[in-house]
């Protein structure tokens, strides 16, 4: 199965973003290996994907796939949560 | 900003609203409508958007968190608004923050950059002035950690004010506070709150101004209006007894009863009460002095709390008064509604818009007794005396027509004491004489005008309304087929008399003519007698001269 893509959608390097980051990387590597592949936007880059993709919440983990779309907002702190919604043990 | 100078406004375009705050919603600052469902807040916030992109050259970005743009377009559509134009235009931009709860989970710290990042990017988009945000607390439902939540609303109003967006925020009204999450403690400007409340079935919105730092502002609750022109404020206030007198006069309509006063006509700018028992013919007095107005050139508006448009036109047509080319041509308007549509004060609201709207020299209410039914007294009386300055304060005329229910004797008081407020008073009487009905028109009073103290019958026929001075005889006033028989009798003890007289002459002028001849005869006999006369007298002067000539020829002889 391919890696599919999760979108992270960040604001700049705010404490909060460069956490969320971090514990995304943190997590995929150690309980999901190879199953995402993750890809950071910042929206101060280009903001307007933020209305494309009705981002409210800064940062906002997205999975498009599979369906339902998910939206995990937060710095990704909890770790338990994060795998709750990214279908681990369901999909897998 | 010096507060010196005070802070400065922007108009919302809201009619009425602009007055009553002295000028709008502050410039530059937050300001929250609350209210609960129903009650209009988005669309005082659309209003506000909408004037200020079209009118102000300020435009403005719609952030709406419930509704769709596309709703939101159509539902201002109706009030004829063209939002989708001003969209087009890059005047308005709409942005919508969809949020759905059930795809949404929280995993540690956020912000809602993103919602800053959106409206930043619309803002600087179109250049906007103003923002909308409808409703702002429907954030609540989705995002559970309240303390980040109020954090970034303090941050987001804090940041439109230092972006110097004019910015209305509306949220929904709380059980004993204003706002359900408490946002007035966030704006700390202007607060604005709409109300919906039901009354004996009959609901009145309305409009108070919680807070307005820095600046006077009306404190009343003030009614508001949402109808198929929009969203108008209507403040209403007595104005106080200080109106424009007018010399000039007017026409009823009706050349009798403009005779009835010295000067013919009533003055402009007075009020004027008809009133009568049913069927006395009120509507159409009423009728008929718009008329007038309108064929004098002049604007009328006729209140009709009755009758229909097309029903008035066609029963005013029956008395050979087309009123119908009037309101074709725009000189005439016509609002009929019912009593109980609105509230007293809705209804005073109304009538002051249409009345500054339209601009009227003369206003019919037909009739102000429905009001009684709606209403307590002192309300009533209240709001009368209310319409009654306004119109005066403009100078305009005003006629009321009155429902009594009664013409006893001299009790003729109507239901919320407008005698006194009334400048003239025609009453309408509807009298059973000899089994018919006669309607009569009084005069009872009119202000600084001398005026006829008769009874007039009043008569309306397909030539229109006219005023027939009653039969004054020893029986007292008479009317209708009472008095035509009474004038038809004098009439013809009238002809009686004259041919008396006329005999009478004959007769006088034979008996002189008889007279004469006689008196011809006499004279003639007395000349006969006196010629006879003569001739003896002559006689006997012959006799003696010639006796005298005799009696010297016999002394002549006997001498010698």
């Amino acid at each position: 199965m391919a890696p599919r893509k999760l979108f992270l959608y960040v604001a700049g390097q705010t404490p909060k973003s460069l956490a969320a980051i971090a514990n995304l990387e943190r997590i995929c590597a150690e309980h999901l290996p190879g199953q995402y592949e993750v890809e950071v936007i910042d929206l101060r880059k280009n903001p307007k994907l933020a209305r494309e993709h009705s981002i409210v919440a800064i940062p906002t983990l997205v999975r498009e796939l599979p369906v339902p779309l998910r939206k995990l907002i937060g710095d990704l702190s909890d770790t338990h949560k994060v795998l709750v919604n990214l279908g681990i043990g369901s999909s897998a | 900003m010096s507060k010196h100078q005070g802070i400065s406004k922007s108009p919302t375009g809201i009619d009425g609203f602009d007055d009553l705050t002295l000028g709008g919603v502050p410039t530059g600052r937050p300001t929250l409508v609350c209210g609960s469902a129903g009650c209009g807040k988005t669309l005082f916030a659309t209003t506000f958007l909408i004037h200020g992109a079209r009118d102000f050259d300020e435009p403005g970005v719609f952030v709406t968190f419930e509704e769709r743009p596309g709703d939101i377009v159509s539902n201002v559509a109706s009030l004829g608004f063209a939002l989708n134009k001003l969209v087009d235009d890059q005047k308005i931009a709409f942005e919508y923050i969809a949020l759905d709860r059930s795809e949404l989970e929280e995993a540690g710290d956020y912000d809602l950059e993103g919602l800053f990042l959106r409206l930043e990017s619309a803002i600087d988009a179109i250049g906007a002035k103003r923002v909308v945000l409808d409703t702002i607390e429907s954030l609540f439902s989705v995002f559970s950690n309240e303390a980040i939540l109020r954090a970034e609303i303090r941050r987001l109003f804090d940041w439109l004010k230092d972006k110097g967006m004019t910015t209305v925020i509306t949220a929904e009204r709380g059980d004993g506070t204003l706002t359900r999450q408490g946002l007035e403690e966030y704006v700390s400007d202007c607060v604005i709150l709409l109300d919906h409340r039901v009354q004996n079935q009959i609901s009145t919105r309305r409009l108070r101004i919680v807070k307005y730092r820095g600046t006077a502002h009306g404190t009343n609750e003030y009614p508001f209006l949402i109808d198929q022109d929009g969203f108008s404020v209507l403040p209403v206030s007595t104005l106080g007894l200080n109106h424009k007198v007018f010399e000039d006069r007017i026409s009823s309509g009706i050349p009798d009863l403009d005779n009835m006063l010295a000067g013919g006509g009533f003055h402009r700018g007075s009020s004027i009460l008809v009133s009568g028992v049913a069927g006395s013919g009120k509507s159409s007095v009423a009728a008929s002095f718009a008329e007038a107005a309108c064929a004098a050139g002049e604007r009328a508006l006729i209140f009709s709390f009755e009758e229909s448009a097309d029903q008035s036109v066609r029963n005013m047509k029956s008395l050979g008064i087309d009123i119908g080319q009037w309101i074709k041509s725009d000189k005439l308007r016509f609002v009929a509604t019912r009593p109980t549509f609105y509230s007293l004060e809705m209804h005073l609201a109304v009538l002051l818009r249409e009345v500054t709207r339209f601009n009227p020299s003369l206003v019919v209410l037909d009739p102000v007794s429905c009001f009684t039914e709606s209403g307590d007294r002192l309300e009533i009386q209240s709001m009368l005396l209310r319409m009654i300055d306004f119109l005066k304060g403009h100078g305009v005329t005003a006629v009321f027509t009155h429902l009594m229910h009664s013409q006893d004797g001299q009790r003729v008081e109507t239901d919320a004491g407008l005698s006194s407020l009334m400048d003239a008073w025609i009453l309408l009487l509807n009298r059973e004489v000899g089994g018919e009905f006669n309607r009569e028109l009084y005069l009872l009073k009119a202000r600084g005008t001398a005026h006829s103290n008769q009874v007039r019958e009043f008569i309306m026929s397909h030539e229109g309304i006219k005023l027939v001075p009653p039969y004054l005889g020893e029986s007292g006033a008479l009317t209708g087929s009472a008095r035509k028989n009474e004038e038809s009798k004098s009439r013809r003890a009238e002809v009686r008399r004259r041919a008396d007289i006329l005999r009478a002459q004959q007769q006088l002028e034979q008996k002189r003519r008889r007279a004469k001849a006689q008196m011809e005869a006499l004279q003639a006999e007395l000349d006969a007698d006196e010629i006879e006369l003569k001739a003896i007298t002559d006689d006997e002067s012959e006799y003696l001269r010639q006796a005298a000539a005799d009696k010297v020829d016999i002394e002549r002889s006997r001498k010698s």
